[in-house]
């Protein structure tokens, strides 16, 4: 069997990996930072605003996999066009899309953690919420990082000449 | 069990804004009467809608409140037997001696125990201890025998007291709990301290202290009975080469400073729960933190009945977690 009949398997693989880990890093993430955020409007529903936007942010990652994996469909004619790929390409579209898969995946689950820490800091004191925010907020720098990383990658790739 | 914890947490930290603070035990102290006291209290949501008119039925009511919400917010309550067993125990100790003393039992139980006390008369009146768990059934039968035999009230309190520490020692380490096993380790180090000291200011023997003191990592008992068998100033001389060395400090000023200092480790020791946000530690840490705010008020409600000058009171006062 020609070992590029591979190639589009490998760049599946990358796109599915990015959807999949960052898709569960943010599922246990917003579990995670769901509870934390019962917990609190149990004895206070009216912080319910504030807890939500502490509750979704851990859920950012599941998206940035989803358009990863997304343009990976489009740049490897999964979703039409040419699906004639070579095993190299294949393995570098598979090698784009780990960051966002890998740092997806962790930083989900870190900025998670963070999030269930300053959903107790707003439980306690409302009125730093801003600061609140802003602490689970630095996580997602490396995730954007990692976003980055893998959307120039993905979409550059298809003007290589392997 | 991290995770499992984090709704919980979040309840505790919620709850934490309803803790007396520094501020609200000042406002407490500078009453005039015990009655506004109370009021203040009711005020703060103490008490079941302001029918406790004793302080001891509201405290009891706080103490039951707690539980509930602990009840509540987790379903497995074995880590927190750390805090239970000595309940049980003190309710083991009132079910022999009013057996042994053919009484009834009248107000003599604690409530929140893990043990039914009604269980543990009816075991303690058939000797038949199987009903309780392992470790209590031994300690229940030694005691009630030697209750019976020698009529030594001190001797069946000291075999249940050890007991007791023991099972704390041991519960604290099963918790799987970094401060849990703390917790158990500094109970029964202070309860060694305080029955080491008792015991040489009353002239105990060197046998008595054998049987009486429970053994933990941080304290040598032998050294510790040795010391205690001798004079006050050979316990403080060794306590001062041991974590405790503050202990004897406190202990030659007066025995409520000891007091004092003992339950401000325990807050101490707890501090850091404030900014966990996951695992037990933090429900742990607000059970204690309650009940040292109940002991504050208690020795406040107290001052007050008995006319005590505000700043007498104040010096008894425990540091607070909030």
């Amino acid at each position: 069997m020609d070992i590029n009949s591979f190639g589009i398997v490998f760049a599946l693989t990358g796109a599915i990996l990015a959807s999949l880990m960052g898709g569960i890093g943010s599922a246990i993430g917003v579990s995670m930072t769901g509870r934390a955020a019962a917990g609190v409007l149990t004895d206070n529903p009216s912080l319910f605003g504030k807890v939500l936007i502490l509750q979704l942010l851990p859920g950012t990652q599941g998206i940035y996999g989803l358009l990863i994996g997304f343009i990976t469909l489009t740049q490897i004619g999964i979703l039409g066009g040419s699906s004639d790929i070579s095993a190299a390409k294949g393995l570098l579209y598979l090698a784009a899309c780990l960051p966002m898969a890998v740092v997806g995946w962790i930083s989900a689950f870190q900025q998670a953690k963070a999030s269930v820490a300053s959903i107790a800091l707003v439980a306690k004191k409302p009125d730093q919420f801003g600061k609140a925010m802003i602490l689970p907020a630095m996580v997602e720098t490396y995730a954007v990082l990692a976003l980055l990383i893998s959307l120039l990658s993905v979409a550059s790739i298809g003007g290589l000449n392997l | 069990m991290g995770n499992d914890t984090i709704y919980a947490v979040a309840r505790v930290r919620s709850k934490e804004l309803s803790l007396l603070t520094r501020q609200d035990i000042d406002q407490l102290l500078s009453c005039k009467t015990y009655d506004e006291c109370l009021r203040i209290l009711h005020d703060k949501g103490w008490g079941t809608g302001g029918e406790e008119t004793s302080a001891e039925a509201l405290l009891s009511a706080e103490e039951e409140k707690t539980w509930a919400f602990i009840r509540e917010i987790t379903e497995d309550l074995s880590p927190f037997r750390v805090l239970l067993i000595p309940t049980d125990y003190n309710n083991l100790k009132a079910a022999v001696k009013c057996v042994v003393t053919d009484t009834e039992p009248h107000n003599v139980f604690l409530p929140g125990g893990t043990v039914d006390p009604e269980i543990m008369m009816r075991c303690v009146r058939e000797n038949d201890f199987s009903p309780l768990p392992p470790s209590m059934a031994e300690a229940a039968d030694n005691a009630y025998h030697t209750l019976l035999h020698t009529g030594d009230g001190q001797l069946c309190d000291v075999i249940l007291d050890r007991a007791c520490l023991s099972e704390v020692q041991s519960a604290g380490k099963e918790a799987g709990h970094e401060l849990l096993s703390q917790y158990a380790e500094l109970l029964v180090a202070i309860s060694d301290i305080k029955v080491a000291m008792r015991a040489c200011r009353t002239g105990k023997n060197r046998e008595f202290l054998d049987s009486a003191l429970a053994p933990c990592t941080t304290l040598d008992m032998v050294e510790l009975a040795a010391a205690a068998c001798k004079a006050p100033e050979d316990v403080f001389a060794y306590l001062s080469s041991t974590p405790y060395s503050h202990a004897a400090e406190e202990m030659k000023i007066s025995y409520s400073a000891f007091e004092k200092w003992c339950d401000d480790q325990v807050i101490e020791l707890i501090r850091d729960q404030k900014s966990n946000p996951f695992t037990i530690g933090p429900l742990f840490a607000y059970v204690l933190a309650r009940r040292n705010e109940i002991s504050s008020v208690r020795i406040i409600l107290s001052g007050k009945l008995n006319h005590l000058d505000a700043d007498m009171i104040r010096e008894r006062m425990r540091e607070m977690y909030v």
